[in-house]
């Protein structure tokens, strides 16, 4: 489509995009609210964000969380990128079709069957559960979605270039080290990202699959939601956005300066042929 | 000679076999066996033990034992399923709820993803970046920010009643209403992606061509877009229609207690009745039940490709 937008376009992405970004404003504002009551402005203030500080059961399930998050982050990605080689690069072989349909299924699965499921096997296994059984079904669940975001960058490869290495001699594993690797790395990244937001936010999968001593910040938020809400949850909600958009611009910054860089490189290699 | 350019299939070393092993053995132990164990669980009966179930199966028995187990076997729970109404009508609210909000979600999301296709080429990258961001942040966080806009003292009422538009405030926390604005909010971004990605790709020349043959805008969208964009319409549809059925979050948190959602059903009755085998019994309907939609999504998808490669 090239033809220019209409007054209807305008208006419907300015209200689409109010839609989805007003709410998450108000929660901003009303975090640094001086009144206790939610929907009353007492002014300005950042007391909420000061007792926060002094919330020590808060900050326990935060340093959880983030525990949590970057392991099986690591390790989803890991996984991931391997899963999505496998899907693009491995051809044909036995139960390929099964493969990729337990790839694809947890994408859209409901999580109170994950979770369900989860646990089951974690009982089953009589295995104690806490951290490690958090940290292993977030891995499961991101890990595919690491090998859909790999995969999307591994189907518009050049395979010539490892191809050519590997009729030079170059071992596989150097190849994948030297060549594949930095070629597929913002995909890599990104999934890396995918994965580490979503183990922060999840609830539903940590809570069945969680024991004593490991509760997670979602879980924390989720518990006092119900109990209604507050300035103080404002606060951590606040942060917490913050710290994912400011990840979020940073990675999509870095993603476009590379780019820019691949594209003069590639016109500095070019203007020195001709 | 073109065949020795392409080799039919890879030659798989040592190496290559145990790269497919790697992944392939995770998922084997971390998702299809715990469903195994899901479908197990729901044939067993309740018990005051730990594990709360009978019979639990005891390797050091050896097959006799295992034998035993699976004579102890039986479907009441399933029965129990079709006897109580809670669960059936939690079931078909599900089903009606999703499918309310997909539609919902549609109407919402097609002229959002309709006006990014039409935006200037330089903008656009922007406009998919406003997309995706809210994806980012917590679900949780999403959906905890609408009750207080949502409640009766809330910041929408408010507005309402300073305009003068309603006297009183209306009650839409724990409310279906709640319900539908939370799956829409939530689950737009979904919507729009794909929505945006097959409008993207529709040649303008085609829409100029029914212009300058004299056919009104509203005919040629009729005609020509909408059906060119069927494929991402039915993806997001997708996308949004088969989490829904399962939500937990949303009708915990914003619908009432006349909410019935078989996710919201499925937690009560394993965090709060403690019946495994009947939050089992619970899950795998469930999967039957979204089995349909998600082989349809996935054949639909694989479409899709080939169509691109």
């Amino acid at each position: 489509m090239t033809r220019g937008p209409t007054w209807f376009n305008i208006t419907s992405l300015v209200a689409g995009f109010s839609f989805l970004y007003l709410p998450i404003v108000l929660l901003v504002i009303y975090s640094f609210n001086e009144s206790r009551l939610v929907t009353v402005w007492g002014g300005f203030s950042t007391k909420w964000y000061a007792s926060l500080l002094q919330n020590d059961q808060l900050l326990d399930a935060a340093w959880v969380t983030l525990r949590v998050a970057f392991v099986s982050a690591t390790l989803a990605t890991i996984i991931g990128t391997i899963a999505a080689l496998v899907l693009v690069r491995s051809g044909r072989f036995v139960g390929r079709s099964l493969f990729s349909g337990m790839i694809f299924a947890p994408l859209v699965m409901p999580e109170v069957i994950l979770g369900l499921s989860l646990l089951l096997l974690f009982v089953a296994m009589d295995y104690s559960r806490g951290f490690w059984t958090v940290m292993l079904a977030h891995t499961t669940f991101a890990s595919c979605y690491v090998a859909v975001v790999v995969q999307s960058r591994l189907v518009g490869f050049d395979k010539s270039i490892e191809e050519a290495a590997e009729d030079l001699g170059c071992p596989p594993v150097k190849t994948f080290f030297l060549i594949t690797l930095p070629i597929i790395l913002p995909g890599v990244i990104a999934g890396w990202m995918l994965a580490f937001t979503l183990s922060l936010d999840d609830l539903v999968i940590a809570s069945f699959t969680t024991g004593p001593g490991a509760t997670t910040l979602p879980m924390k938020i989720y518990s006092q939601v119900r109990l209604g809400v507050t300035p103080e949850i404002n606060a951590v909600c606040t942060i917490l956005v913050a710290l994912v958009t400011m990840g979020v611009i940073a990675a999509s910054i870095a993603t476009k300066r590379q780019q820019t860089q691949k594209e003069r490189d590639e016109r500095a290699a070019f203007g020195a042929e001709g | 000679m073109s065949e020795l350019h392409v080799p039919a299939q890879p030659k798989r070393t040592l190496g290559g076999w145990l790269l497919i092993a790697v992944p392939y053995v995770w998922l084997l132990i971390f998702f299809l066996a715990p469903f195994l164990i899901v479908f197990k669980i729901s044939l067993s009966q309740v018990a005051v033990a730990i594990p709360p179930y009978v019979p639990t199966f005891d390797l050091a028995e050896g097959w006799n034992g295992i034998w035993d187990s699976v004579s102890e076997f039986s479907f009441e729970n399933y029965v129990w399923l079709t006897e109580d109404d809670l669960y059936w009508k939690s079931y078909l609210s599900s089903v009606v709820i999703a499918a309310i909000s997909t539609l919902l979600t549609l109407i919402i999301g097609y002229p959002i993803a309709y006006g990014m296709a039409r935006s200037p080429q330089s903008m656009r990258p922007t406009l998919l970046m406003l997309v995706i961001l809210p994806f980012w942040t917590s679900f949780l966080i999403r959906v905890y920010a609408w009750i207080g806009i949502l409640k009766n003292e809330g910041l929408l009422n408010q507005l309402l009643l300073t305009l003068g538009i309603i006297d009183e405030p209306l009650v839409m926390m724990n409310t279906n209403i709640a319900v539908f604005i939370g799956i829409v909010y939530s689950y737009l971004p979904f919507l729009v992606l794909p929505l945006y990605a097959s409008l993207e790709r529709l040649d303008g020349s085609l829409l100029e061509a029914a212009e300058d043959l004299g056919c009104p805008p509203w005919k040629a969208f009729w005609k020509i877009t909408l059906p060119l964009s069927l494929p991402g319409v039915i993806a997001g549809c997708f996308l949004v229609f088969i989490p829904a059925v399962g939500e937990f979050v949303i009708p915990d948190l914003l619908g009432g207690s006349n909410t019935l959602m078989i996710g919201k059903t499925l937690w009560v009755e394993f965090f709060n009745n403690r019946d495994w085998p009947v939050s089992s019994a619970v899950a795998v309907i469930l999967l039957l039940i979204l089995v349909i939609p998600i082989v349809l999504f996935q054949n639909q998808q694989q479409k899709m490709a080939e169509r691109e490669g």
